[in-house]
C-alpha cells in the first residue's frame, strides 16, 4: 500500500524528469531562449522556434478566459444569490452534465456550429475573408468547455460567505445587488482567481477540441480570426513524424515538458489559494 | 434610489441571461449532434466493422472502436482500481496523525489530475518506447490507467472520507487490525466505489489525446494485448477528416453513439451518488 | 404608557418552514427607552426581533402574517420600501461581521450607499459615529487599516458605530454581547444605557444580569407568545405569570 501510494505520487516527479530528459538533446542544441522565442519551424532543417505555439496557447485560453469567467461569474452569482430552490434544482444539473461531455464532442460541435457561424455570421462584419477556422473558434469551444469547472468552483467559494455577513449589509439599508458588488464579491475574490487560475490550467492542455477548430497554422495570430497552433495541437499532430526525424521527437517531449511546467505551477498555485481559504474557514 | 434599483434589475437581467447561456449550451452541443448524427445513424454503424475503404464511402461500421474503446477504458479502469483503492485506504485508514503528510498527497494527486491528458500519452508513449511495448492495446491501456488514477483516488478518498470516524473507531477498538477495519469501511462504500468505477470510465471512453500516440489504430477489434486498437474519439476524428461527405456524416453519428454512451454513464453515475447519499445521516 | 410606542406589533405569525415559531404576536415597543426581550432558546426571541426589520425576506420558506408599525407605518406592507425600512434600524449580531474593508469604509458603508459622498461630511460622520461608541482614540491613527484586525470587543463596536452612521432610529442587539469578554461587554452595556437618550432599543438577551441592568422594560416570550411585558423590576421580581416566575426564579434566588 505504501509503495503503491509512493509511486503514484512520485509519478508527478517522474513525468516531469522523464519528459526533461528526453528534451534535454534539443535543449542542448538550441537553448531555452531560441526554442522559446524564434518562430521558424522546419524540422528537416532542425529548426524549432517555438513561439508561434506558445502564443497559439495564450491566444485560445486568453479568448476562452475572457469569454468564460464574466459568464460564469454571473451565473454562480444567480444561482447561489438569486435562483429559488425549483430553479437551482433544474439548472445545476445541466451544467455539471457539461463536463462529462467528451472533448471530442466539443470539437464536433466546433465544427458543426461554431466555425460556420463565424464563417457566415461574425467575420464578414471585421475581416474580408475567413475560413472560420481561427482562435476565436478556439477560444468559444474551450469557454463552454470549462463553464462546469468555474461556476462549482465559485459557487462553492459563494456558498462559503456566511449569511449573517450579508444580513450586516442589508440591514444598513443596502439593496441585494449594492451587498453582492460591494461585500460579497471582495470575500470571494480570492476564490474566484483560484477558480481562474485553475480554469486557466485546464485550458492550456486541452489538446483534440482546440485543434479541430484552430486552423494548425504555424504562425504567430494577430487577430482573433487568425488561425492558431497551440502546443497541445502541436504536439498531437505531429507524433506520427516523431520518430523518423531527428530532434523531432526531443523537440515534441520539449513542448509537453512546457506545458507540463506551465500547469503544474498554476494548478499548484491555484491549490494552495483553495486550500488557505479552506482552513480559513475552519477556524 | 430609482438608480439604485434600476441598477439591479440591469444586472439581474444580466445574471439570468448568463444562466441561460451557460446551462443552456449543454442543449445546445447535444442537440447539434443529435441533429446531424441522427440522419446518419443506422444498425450497420454499431454492429460491423469497416470495411475496405470505409473511410472513403464504403460499407462498414465502427464497432472496432466501440468494442476498442471498451476495452481500453474498462482495462484501464480496473488497473487504476487496483492501484487506487490501496491508495485511497493508505491515506485514510493509515496515516492517523500525519495530517500535514496526507494533505500534501491528497494536493499531489489533485495537481494530477489537472495533468492534461496530452501529458499522460506523451508519457505514456515514452514508457513503451523504453518497454519496447508497439502502439496496441497494452500500450493505451497503460496511458489510460496513468490519466485515471488521480481520478480514481480523488473519488474514492471524498467517499471514504464520508465514513464516520465512529464507524473507523468502532471497528478498531473491538480489537481489529487496520487491514479488517478497511475491508469493512470498503463494504461500506461500495456504492461510492461504482460511482468512481463510472466516472473514471466515461472519462477514460472519451478521452483522444491519451490514446493518440499509444494505441495504435486497426479496423479490426484487437484479439491479444499487443493489437493495435481503434478508440470511438480517433475514429471520430478520422471520419470527419474525410473529403467525402458520407463518412463525415458517419462521422457525425458516431460522435452521437459515443454522446450517448457517455450520457448514460453519466446519468447513471449521478443516480448512484444520490443514492449513496440517502443512506448517510 | 402615555407614550406613542415606536415599533407596534399587530397579531404577528411567523411559519418558518412547517414550523409555527411565532404566535399571534402583539406588542408595543417603547419610544427612547430599553427593552429586552428574554426567554428560553429556540422560543422565538431572535425571530421576533429580525422581523422587526424584515430580515426574513431573505430566507425561503418563511411566511409572515400580520403588521409591524414602525412610526406608524406597516413594514409589510405591499408597497413598503425595504431600503428605507432599515434605514430606520441598526443591527447588531451575536457575532460582530466588519465587513472586508477598512475601519474608515465599514462606517463610511452605510452613508455611502444612501448618496453621500463629499469626503469632508464621510469623515464628519465616522468620527462623530466612533467617539460615540468610544472607539476613536483607539483607532482614529489607523482608519485605513482593516477592520478584520481589531479586537472582538473593539469589532463589536465597530459595528455599532457602523449601524449609527445611517441615522437611525431604532437599535435591534441579537445577544450583541455573548462572544465578548466581560470588559468589553460592560462597555457595549453602558453604550446602549447612554444611547437610549436618542435611539430606542429593542435587545435579545438570555443574561437576566444584563437586563436588568440596562433595560426599562422587559418582555417575556415562551413558546413563540408573549407572555409578560412590563418594566424591568416588575417582571424580574414581582412576575405576575407562573411562567415567568418559572423563569426568573434562579435569577431573584
Amino acid at each position: 500500500m505504501l509503495v503503491f501510494t509512493l509511486a503514484s505520487v512520485s509519478l508527478l516527479l517522474v513525468i516531469g524528469i522523464g519528459l526533461y530528459y528526453k528534451s534535454v538533446p534539443i535543449i542542448q542544441r538550441l537553448g531555452w531562449t531560441e526554442l522559446i522565442t524564434t518562430s521558424v519551424w522546419k524540422p528537416l532543417k532542425g529548426l524549432f522556434g517555438f513561439f508561434p505555439f506558445i502564443m497559439g496557447t495564450l491566444w485560445v485560453t486568453a479568448i476562452a478566459i475572457i469569454i468564460a469567467l464574466p459568464l460564469c461569474l454571473l451565473t454562480a452569482l444567480y444561482i447561489v444569490e438569486y435562483a429559488p430552490a425549483r430553479i437551482k434544482r433544474i439548472l445545476i444539473p445541466f451544467v455539471n452534465l457539461l463536463s462529462g461531455i467528451p472533448p471530442v464532442i466539443f470539437g464536433v460541435w466546433g465544427v458543426l456550429f461554431i466555425i460556420p457561424l463565424i464563417q457566415a455570421h461574425i467575420a464578414p462584419h471585421f475581416v474580408e475573408f475567413s475560413t472560420g477556422y481561427s482562435v476565436l473558434a478556439g477560444g468559444i469551444v474551450l469557454a463552454v468547455m470549462i463553464f462546469p469547472l468555474i461556476v462549482s468552483i465559485i459557487s462553492e467559494v459563494l456558498r462559503t460567505i456566511p449569511q449573517e455577513l450579508k444580513d450586516a449589509s442589508l440591514a444598513l439599508g443596502a439593496t441585494k445587488w449594492e451587498t453582492i458588488k460591494k461585500v460579497i464579491l471582495r470575500k470571494a475574490l480570492p476564490g474566484i482567481v483560484a477558480a481562474t487560475v485553475l480554469a486557466i490550467s485546464r485550458a492550456f492542455g486541452e489538446t483534440i477540441a482546440v485543434l479541430m477548430v484552430c486552423g494548425n497554422n504555424a504562425v504567430v495570430p494577430h487577430s482573433v480570426f487568425d488561425t492558431g497552433y497551440p502546443l497541445p495541437a502541436l504536439i498531437a499532430n505531429n507524433y506520427g513524424e516523431m520518430l523518423s526525424i531527428p530532434s523531432y521527437d526531443s523537440a515534441l517531449m520539449f513542448a509537453a515538458l512546457l506545458l507540463f511546467i506551465i500547469i503544474l505551477l498554476f494548478n499548484i498555485i491555484s491549490r494552495v489559494i483553495l486550500a488557505r481559504l479552506e482552513r480559513r474557514l475552519a477556524s | 434610489m430609482r438608480k439604485r434599483k434600476f441598477e439591479e434589475l440591469f444586472f439581474r437581467v444580466l445574471m439570468v441571461f448568463a444562466t441561460i447561456l451557460v446551462s443552456g449550451s449543454f442543449f445546445l452541443i447535444v442537440g447539434t449532434i443529435f441533429f446531424k448524427g441522427l440522419p446518419y445513424l443506422n444498425w450497420d454503424m454499431i454492429t460491423k466493422t469497416p470495411g475496405g475503404g470505409f473511410y472513403i464511402g464504403k460499407e462498414g461500421g465502427i464497432l472496432n472502436a466501440i468494442i476498442g474503446s471498451f476495452y481500453v477504458a474498462g482495462g484501464a479502469t480496473i488497473l487504476g482500481l487496483i492501484i487506487s483503492i490501496p491508495v485511497a485506504i493508505f491515506i485514510n485508514l493509515y496515516m492517523d496523525g500525519k495530517r500535514f503528510l496526507s494533505n500534501t498527497i491528497r494536493m499531489a494527486f489533485d495537481v494530477l489530475f489537472g495533468i492534461p491528458s496530452i501529458v499522460y500519452g506523451a508519457f505514456g508513449f515514452l514508457i513503451m518506447v523504453y518497454f519496447g511495448i508497439r502502439a496496441s492495446l497494452l500500450g493505451g491501456i497503460i496511458a489510460v490507467t496513468l490519466l485515471v488514477i488521480p481520478i480514481l483516488v480523488r473519488t474514492l478518498d471524498e467517499v471514504i472520507r464520508t465514513v464516520p470516524f465512529e464507524l473507523r473507531d468502532a471497528t478498531l477498538s473491538l480489537g481489529a487490525t487496520r487491514w479488517e477495519t478497511a475491508k469493512v469501511v470498503l463494504r461500506q462504500i461500495r456504492p461510492g466505489i461504482f460511482t468512481a468505477i463510472l466516472l473514471s470510465f466515461g472519462r477514460a471512453i472519451g478521452d483522444v489525446a491519451s490514446v493518440l500516440f499509444t494505441a495504435g489504430f486497426s479496423d479490426n477489434i484487437p484479439t491479444s494485448l499487443h493489437e493495435p486498437a481503434a478508440t470511438l474519439p480517433l475514429a471520430i476524428f478520422f471520419q470527419l477528416g474525410s473529403p467525402v461527405e458520407e463518412v463525415q456524416g458517419r462521422g457525425y453519428a458516431s460522435a452521437l453513439i459515443l454522446t450517448i454512451i457517455v450520457l448514460i454513464i453519466t446519468v447513471l453515475a449521478d443516480i448512484l451518488i444520490k443514492k449513496f447519499s440517502k443512506h448517510k445521516i | 404608557m402615555t407614550k406613542t410606542p415606536h415599533i407596534s406589533v399587530q397579531h404577528l405569525d411567523v411559519h418558518i418552514g412547517a414550523q409555527h415559531i411565532l404566535k399571534d404576536i402583539n406588542i408595543n415597543i417603547p419610544d427612547k427607552k430599553v427593552t429586552s426581550i428574554i426567554g428560553p432558546s429556540g422560543c422565538g426571541k431572535t425571530t421576533l426581533l429580525k422581523s422587526f426589520n424584515r430580515l426574513w425576506d431573505n430566507t425561503a420558506d418563511v411566511k409572515i402574517t400580520g403588521k409591524v408599525l414602525v412610526d406608524g407605518e406597516d413594514i409589510y406592507a405591499p408597497d413598503a420600501e425595504v431600503t428605507h425600512i432599515r434605514k430606520k434600524m441598526g443591527l447588531l449580531s451575536q457575532r460582530p461581521y466588519p465587513l472586508p474593508m477598512s475601519i474608515y469604509d465599514n462606517v463610511a458603508y452605510g452613508p455611502r450607499i444612501h448618496g453621500i459622498r463629499k469626503k469632508q461630511v464621510l469623515d464628519q460622520l465616522v468620527e462623530e459615529q466612533l467617539k460615540a461608541t468610544g472607539l476613536w482614540n483607539e483607532v482614529k491613527d489607523r482608519l485605513n487599516a482593516s477592520a478584520t484586525r481589531l479586537s472582538i470587543g473593539q469589532q463589536q463596536r465597530l459595528c455599532l458605530a457602523r449601524g449609527l452612521a445611517v441615522g437611525p432610529e431604532i437599535i435591534l442587539g441579537d445577544e450583541s454581547t455573548s462572544a465578548l469578554d466581560p470588559v468589553s461587554t460592560a462597555i457595549i452595556e453602558d453604550l446602549f444605557i447612554s444611547l437610549k437618550e436618542k435611539y430606542s432599543i429593542v435587545l435579545v438577551t438570555h443574561i437576566l444580569r444584563q437586563a436588568r441592568r440596562v433595560s426599562d422594560y422587559i418582555i417575556f416570550v415562551y413558546m413563540g407568545k408573549i407572555i409578560e411585558f412590563g418594566p424591568t423590576e416588575e417582571v424580574l421580581l414581582n412576575p405576575k405569570e407562573e411562567l415567568t416566575k418559572e423563569y426568573v426564579k434562579g435569577y431573584i434566588s
